[in-house]
């Protein structure tokens, strides 16, 4: 394909600029209501006319080209660097015009590094509701730019908006050449010589921020601070002063092109659906209770209503299986094609409900607003424990994953609060946890019994752990807080959007688009070992396992068949490199309770957690007969029997540590990948494993002691 | 009468005339908080803090701390 015209989509968050994308490209992508969700490079081919294509790049939503996060350097990072592949040949600027001239700061900036930019001016009609009318033609001479009035929302004005691109990929309109505020030309002429020649402005902007920008090698920066060193240039107080500079000449425009309609009649400013809304949310009272209900249903659906579509694909996978077994001669292809590789993806699918129920709440209370006024309502709370507002959504999305939940902590300006938020976020009890925690409790806790008659001890069990989670991750936040002495201000100024009624599409895409990382990221891993796993149970050092059944057979000449096939698969698995690898780490954790055959399970689960129900199942060789797999995994544990003391070995002792060690284990490659990549160091998924493995070992070492 | 806008009580409007804080002032110079406006105080959270005001038509949180550093003048 030829190389189509660039065209950037740069705005405030809250402008519409992911509802401009999408309307403009029909090619559609998670959107939302608080900073920062676009995250990802999103482009999209905007069809100008017939065969006149254009690529469209939709950038995180940011207020000024000055970052503050993370996820607000990946502008300057392409804007700043006209040799960088995604430079775009025009931008458009979605200015949400009921906010004009704190929208217009930012075009004015994107106009001034040199690049053709067109104003699309959004929710004009909601400027109008509130008394402003916007004369767009002047607008439009006053910037010397083309102004198209759009709805982004209902895709009206896209035709307006076509034109206004056509002209200034034409015309390719001169930018303002003069800077917003004067510098000695010398400091110019001195970065040109050492930087080449730049717009006046670029320069400025690489001198300002040249360590946000990759482009720059290490001498380069210091280079940069040599130059402002010499020339006595103070990079923050000269941003503040064009900031009131550029504020200044936009009041002059805006009061000429604004016709402010109260002023007329000095009526008293209506009181919006939001200002009605937040009395309740933001009620110091009300508005945790319903943050709590909210919280409720959520967990409500993840754990009930999740059940019978998990119960559906658990059957679903155990039917494919059993009838491929029927119709396939039996081999050991069989074998790793049935038990392994489907088995494997049976395992991850089984996810994907929880995951699509939890991101389907997650992302309608993004869509609607409400998770800033979570925010709001949780920052003191939060940073009582080293954290902030803004860890809650990593926090909560960690119930469902840990991988997206550590992704969408960019928009967390802080550094220190941000490394710590991605710390403890695995603490959280994610879905991968829930058939651990559903095997074992089902053993350890008695079904029937109840708390004062109304409440399910087992459900109380469950629901304990995931506190006990949270709870753990907010004391590690706090222990963190005190090793870490970073003198870094952490600030909590952000936009509390106006509350909209939910995009049910943006929404499917967003749960689509978060099950589908699941599928692939974790599910690679997944499969991977199970069938890694399968290998090294099948297969034992030398000829061992060739030998197993003969002698089994001769040393129980009374058993029926099946009892005599369960021996001989079990011994088969002490025998296998999987039981020589158990036997291997029994003597580490004999102290938690644990046997070889539990080492196994820890071993395989070691790099993703949710093996351990399928590895219990194969090292209790469980049968062709696996319609209800969980029940008669319980069933075969519950008949374990613990060699020394002859009493059943899931006992409460061992039960009560298991589930410890699992909530608090680091046992997920995927999680520990997506740390090194948002950390951008091994150290800190380092870390992370020590930490919370040590944490794992020694809680559960202390309950198995008080236990048993 | 003057303070600073964590001085305020809910309801109450108040003019900004100016920053203590260089770092924090430029973001909330970006966010419309310039001197000269009106602002109005329309929550506080439980402990009250972090707070939320109305400014140039739109709702903007911050903490206490950072309501600090800016100026306001009261009528």
């Amino acid at each position: 394909m030829s190389k189509l015209p660039k065209i950037a989509l740069i705005g405030n968050p809250n402008a519409g600029k992911s509802s401009l994308f999408n309307s403009l490209t029909g090619l559609n992508q998670k959107t939302g209501n608080f900073p920062g969700v676009t995250m990802d490079k999103l482009t999209g081919i905007w069809e100008l006319e017939p065969n006149r294509k254009v690529e469209v790049l939709d950038l995180p939503g940011i207020y000024s080209i000055y970052p503050k996060s993370i996820d607000e350097e990946l502008v300057i990072n392409i804007l700043g660097n006209p040799s960088h592949a995604d430079y775009p040949d025009m931008a458009i600027v979605v200015a949400d015009a009921s906010n004009l001239k704190r929208n217009l700061l930012l075009f004015s900036q994107v106009r001034d590094l040199g690049i053709p930019t067109v104003l699309a001016l959004n929710m004009v009609d909601v400027a109008e509701n509130q008394g402003y009318v916007i004369n767009s033609i002047k607008l439009a001479r006053e910037l010397n730019i083309e102004v198209a009035e759009i709805n982004a929302k209902k895709g009206i004005g896209v035709n307006g908006l076509r034109l206004a691109v056509e002209k200034t990929l034409k015309n390719r309109y001169a930018s303002n050449d003069a800077l917003p505020l004067p510098v000695g030309d010398e400091l110019l002429a001195d970065i040109t010589a050492e930087y080449g020649e730049a717009d006046p402005y670029r320069s400025l902007l690489w001198l300002m921020e040249h360590d946000r920008m990759k482009m720059f090698s290490e001498e380069q920066r210091i280079g940069f601070d040599r130059l402002q060193e010499k020339h006595r240039f103070d990079a923050k107080s000269y941003k503040t002063s064009e900031t009131v500079k550029r504020y200044e000449a936009l009041s002059e425009i805006v009061e000429r092109c604004v016709i402010n309609l109260n002023r007329q009649w000095d009526a008293p400013p209506v009181k919006t659906m939001t200002d009605r809304l937040d009395k309740f949310f933001l009620h110091p009272v009300g508005g945790y209770l319903i943050f709590l209900g909210i919280l409720f249903l959520m967990f409500q659906a993840v754990f009930t209503w999740a059940a019978y579509p998990m119960d559906a694909i658990d059957g679903g996978v155990a039917q494919l299986n059993d009838y491929l077994k029927e119709i396939l001669p039996e081999s050991a292809l069989t074998g790793l094609l049935t038990d392994g590789l489907i088995a494997g993806i049976g395992g991850v699918l089984i996810f994907v409900p929880q995951i699509a129920f939890l991101f389907f709440f997650i992302s309608m209370l993004e869509e609607t607003g409400y998770m800033s006024r979570v925010m709001f309502i949780m920052d003191k709370l939060m940073r009582r424990f080293g954290l902030n507002g803004k860890s809650v959504v990593p926090l909560m999305s960690g119930v469902a994953c840990a991988v997206p939940a550590i992704m969408s902590t960019r928009s967390i300006g802080s550094w220190k609060d941000r490394l710590i938020t991605i710390m403890v976020t695995p603490l959280m009890s994610c879905s991968a946890r829930l058939p651990i925690y559903t095997v074992l409790i089902a053993l350890v806790v008695p079904e029937k019994s109840t708390l004062f008659g109304m409440f399910n001890l087992q459900g109380l069990a469950l629901f304990g752990l995931y506190l006990l989670g949270f709870f753990m991750a907010i004391l590690s936040a706090w222990v963190m807080k005190q090793l870490l002495q970073v003198k870094e201000k952490s600030y909590f100024i952000m936009e509390l959007p106006t509350y909209k009624g939910p995009r049910f599409k943006h929404m499917a895409l967003s749960i689509y688009n978060s099950v589908k990382a699941f599928v692939f990221e974790a599910g690679k891993i997944i499969v991977a070992i199970s069938i890694v796993l399968w290998v090294l149970a099948s297969y034992g050092p030398g000829d061992s396992l060739s030998t197993v059944e003969q002698s089994v057979r001769q040393a129980n000449p009374t058993l029926s068949a099946p009892e005599l096939a369960n021996k001989v698969a079990a011994e088969k698995l002490e025998q296998s490199y999987a039981g020589h690898f158990g036997h291997f780490i029994e003597p580490v954790i004999k102290p938690l309770g644990y046997d070889w055959k539990i080492g196994i399970a820890l071993i395989t689960s070691f790099a993703a957690r949710e093996v351990f129900v399928g590895t219990m199942s194969t090292i209790y060789s469980l049968g062709g007969e696996v319609d209800d797999e969980n029940a008669t995994i319980k069933n075969r544990m519950r008949a374990e029997i613990n060699p020394e003391t002859g009493k059943p070995l899931y006992d409460a002792a061992l039960g009560f540590s298991l589930l410890i060690f699992y909530a608090f284990a680091m046992q997920c490659m995927s999680t520990l990948a997506t740390t090194y990549r948002e950390t951008k160091s091994w150290k800190y998924p380092a870390i992370q494993f020590l930490y919370m493995t040590t944490l794992a070992y020694l809680s559960a070492f202390v309950v198995y002691q008080l236990l048993v | 009468m003057s303070g600073t806008l964590a001085d305020l009580k809910v309801g109450e409007q108040a003019e900004i005339i100016g920053f203590t804080d260089e770092l924090l002032s430029l973001k909330l110079l970006e966010m419309g908080c310039l001197p000269g406006t009106v602002i109005e105080l329309t929550h506080q959270a439980p402990f009250g803090d972090p707070i939320a005001i109305k400014v140039s038509g739109y709702t903007l949180s911050m903490r206490k701390e950072e309501a600090a550093t800016i100026q306001v003048k009261t009528k």
